[in-house]
């Protein structure tokens, strides 16, 4: 197991490492430090006197070993779009884009547990089919288009919901980082339709996996040994069949919330939500290249730890990972 | 010939495509599009990319059957006075250039990787099949948005935009190969022990030969069923690159960027600028998901249908 461990944690640091190689390399060729740091009013000449002052000159490792170093400090460069460090931007915007991802798995969780489970019991009633049929269709459709018809029903249309924006936020630790929309009825509402919209994703594939694992428990021997035992059907269904489908469901649901993070983006472009992705369409736009090699190592470094802790928690539970990995 | 036609007319792949009848309509869908985007410079009533055609005064004109609507424009115009029709149809032969360039792209690479992994195995197919786990750990709109976005940045907008089509098919042909190159190598070692492959190796045929004569025509046909989702996964990226702003400009629409363009106007009312090639790009996709779970049905009958 500890080899295991050791094994998975270097390969996330050479991953890691491979990234901010490219990274830099970008931000070396195209970046401009100097204009990061002091605009663009600066003689040729000061440009020069400062772009040796901060090491532009030398050799390109030791720019590269440079650059790690301060990243490892929590230093990725500066943006000159907001003329702040750059990983200060990205983590103000965080909250913002954690909140939606949040309300989204809430959204998930409660629809397709009941109609997954439901369709899996039932798998001939009129509501399974439904849920089937529909299924297809959901995949079919992209987000953005689910959410701006969204908006034109229940902003435009009905003008039952606000359309863009975050609404009115709370300060959550009273040091600006945290403005958390949970907490004011104003901030909830914004929260609806871009949560929903992007919940539509995911829902199709999540109802799909639960009927089928719930379906593929439901005819193991234990189930049937429970029926004979002669057990309530609820206590069957819900304490012996569902319990067991929990454990692929909630693996399945840590790796796609990786993907609905990228998804993210679409919904916040939308929806004019100030997050991680409204600020990453920014930064393209507007050439900030800083940030934007500040977002990749960021985003690159989220999805890698995510996944080493996956896979070392997956160790934990399943041994054959290790045995195979071994071979 | 005539005798590969009665083969494939009695064959249980064309009987069961006969019988159900989704696949069919699907299939007849699919077809005219294909025919509507090959044919689109003859048969759309106008150039939408010739700015000669264009007059800012026909702008925001509601579909036909509207009030104010104009007959030359059945379904409209978009906030520059293109008609949304010429539009929807030029935008989806390039949705489709797009991504079928890129599932091509994605199968070469994922053949070759696949093909060359399982075949030689050992160190070779430990570190290709590292490269493609640890690819696959990222979600591949989150690389194809991250590798447009530096691609934009590099190249500049102006010259992003001009090479904007086979950018685009590179950046998602790049960004999901993986599933091909684990596809491909899952039944290549499925194959690569069976006898006919080792009778070929005892002849002395070239390991080359071997991969691509022997084992890569029994591989294919998971490969097929996969390239037709990816077609569709493709189509799918290329409209949200493009609606974020870093796929096809405006001046060049696809599907993606006329959604993307005609967003602002829905709060004026203009719902057809977003509606239309919305709702084509949901039913060209959706076909092409129907004719995938088909295809997957048909090839792999004891997969579970759930």
């Amino acid at each position: 197991m500890f080899a295991f461990i050791v094994r998975r944690v270097l390969q996330a640091v050479i991953v890691m490492l491979a990234i901010s190689l490219v990274g830099f390399s970008i931000k070396n060729q195209i970046g401009d430090p100097v204009r990061d740091l002091v605009g663009e009013r600066v003689t040729p000449a000061e440009r020069a006197q400062i772009a040796d002052e901060i090491g532009l000159n030398d050799p390109f490792l030791v720019q590269y070993v440079r650059f790690v170093k301060q990243a490892l400090k929590g230093d990725l460069g500066r943006s000159f779009l907001y003329n702040k460090p750059a990983l200060e931007v990205i983590l103000k915007h965080a909250p913002a884009t954690i909140e939606l991802l949040i309300g989204t798995a809430l959204i998930i969780i409660v629809v397709s547990l009941p109609l997954g489970v439901q369709s899996a019991l039932q798998p001939r009633s009129m509501l399974s089919r439904f849920t089937m049929s529909f299924s297809t269709l959901g995949v079919s459709m992209p987000v953005f288009l689910t959410a701006i018809l969204l908006i034109y029903l229940f902003a435009v249309h009905l003008q039952i919901l606000p359309s863009y924006g975050r609404g009115e936020t709370v300060d959550v630790f009273g040091n600006g980082y945290w403005m958390s929309g949970f907490f004011t009825v104003d901030g909830l509402k914004h929260l609806i339709l871009p949560c929903f919209s992007l919940s539509t994703l995911m829902l199709p594939l999540f109802i799909r996996l639960i009927r089928s694992e719930m379906m593929e428990v439901l005819e193991t021997e234990y189930i049937k040994y429970a029926w004979a035992k002669g057990l309530s059907p609820t206590r069957v269904w819900m304490v012996h069949a569902f319990k067991n489908t929990l454990l692929p469901v909630v693996t399945v649901f840590g790796v796609q919330i990786g993907i609905m993070f990228a998804y993210t983006l679409l919904t916040e472009l939308v929806f004019q939500w100030q997050g991680m992705g409204f600020m990453f369409l920014e930064a393209v736009q507007r050439a900030d290249i800083s940030l934007l090699i500040a977002y990749l190592v960021v985003v690159a470094c989220v999805f890698v730890l995510v996944n080493t802790v996956v896979d070392i928690f997956y160790g934990f539970i399943n041994p054959t990972v290790r045995v195979t990995e071994t071979k | 010939m005539n005798k590969k036609i009665r083969q494939f007319k009695d064959s249980y792949f064309f009987y069961s495509f006969k019988r159900d009848k989704v696949a069919m309509a699907s299939f007849f869908v699919l077809v005219i599009f294909l025919f509507l985007a090959l044919t689109a410079p003859w048969i759309s009533p106008m150039n939408p990319y010739d700015a000669d055609n264009i007059d800012i005064m026909n702008s925001e004109l509601p579909p036909m059957w509207m009030e104010e609507g104009a007959p030359e424009f059945p379904l409209g115009t978009d906030n520059q006075g293109r008609d949304m029709l010429s539009t929807m149809l030029y935008g989806l032969r390039t949705s489709i250039i797009i991504g079928l360039g890129a599932v091509f792209l994605q199968g070469f690479i994922g053949i070759v990787v696949g093909l060359t992994a399982g075949y030689i195995g050992g160190k070779t197919d430990a570190i290709l099949m590292r490269l493609a786990d640890i690819q696959f750990s990222f979600p591949y709109l989150m690389v194809a948005i991250l590798m447009s976005a530096i691609f934009q940045v590099v190249f500049g907008l102006g010259s992003f935009e001009r090479l904007a089509i086979p950018l685009l098919t590179i950046i998602i042909g790049l960004s999901n190969w993986p599933m091909f190159a684990r596809t491909i190598r899952a039944s290549v070692m499925g194959e690569k022990n069976k006898e006919y492959v080792e009778a070929a190796r005892v002849i002395g045929l070239p390991r080359v030969t071997i991969m691509l004569r022997h084992v890569l025509p029994n591989s294919l046909t998971s490969v097929m069923v996969i390239a037709t989702i990816q077609v569709a996964n493709a189509i799918m990226s290329e409209a949200a690159l493009s609606f974020l702003g870093l796929g096809m400009p405006v001046t060049m629409p696809s599907l993606g960027s006329l959604i993307r363009s005609g967003q602002e106007y829905i709060f004026s009312g203009s719902w057809w600028i977003t509606v239309f090639p919305g709702i084509w790009l949901v039913i060209f996709v959706l076909v092409i998901n129907l004719l995938g779970d088909w295809l997957r049905d048909v090839f792999n009958p004891k997969l579970y249908k759930g």
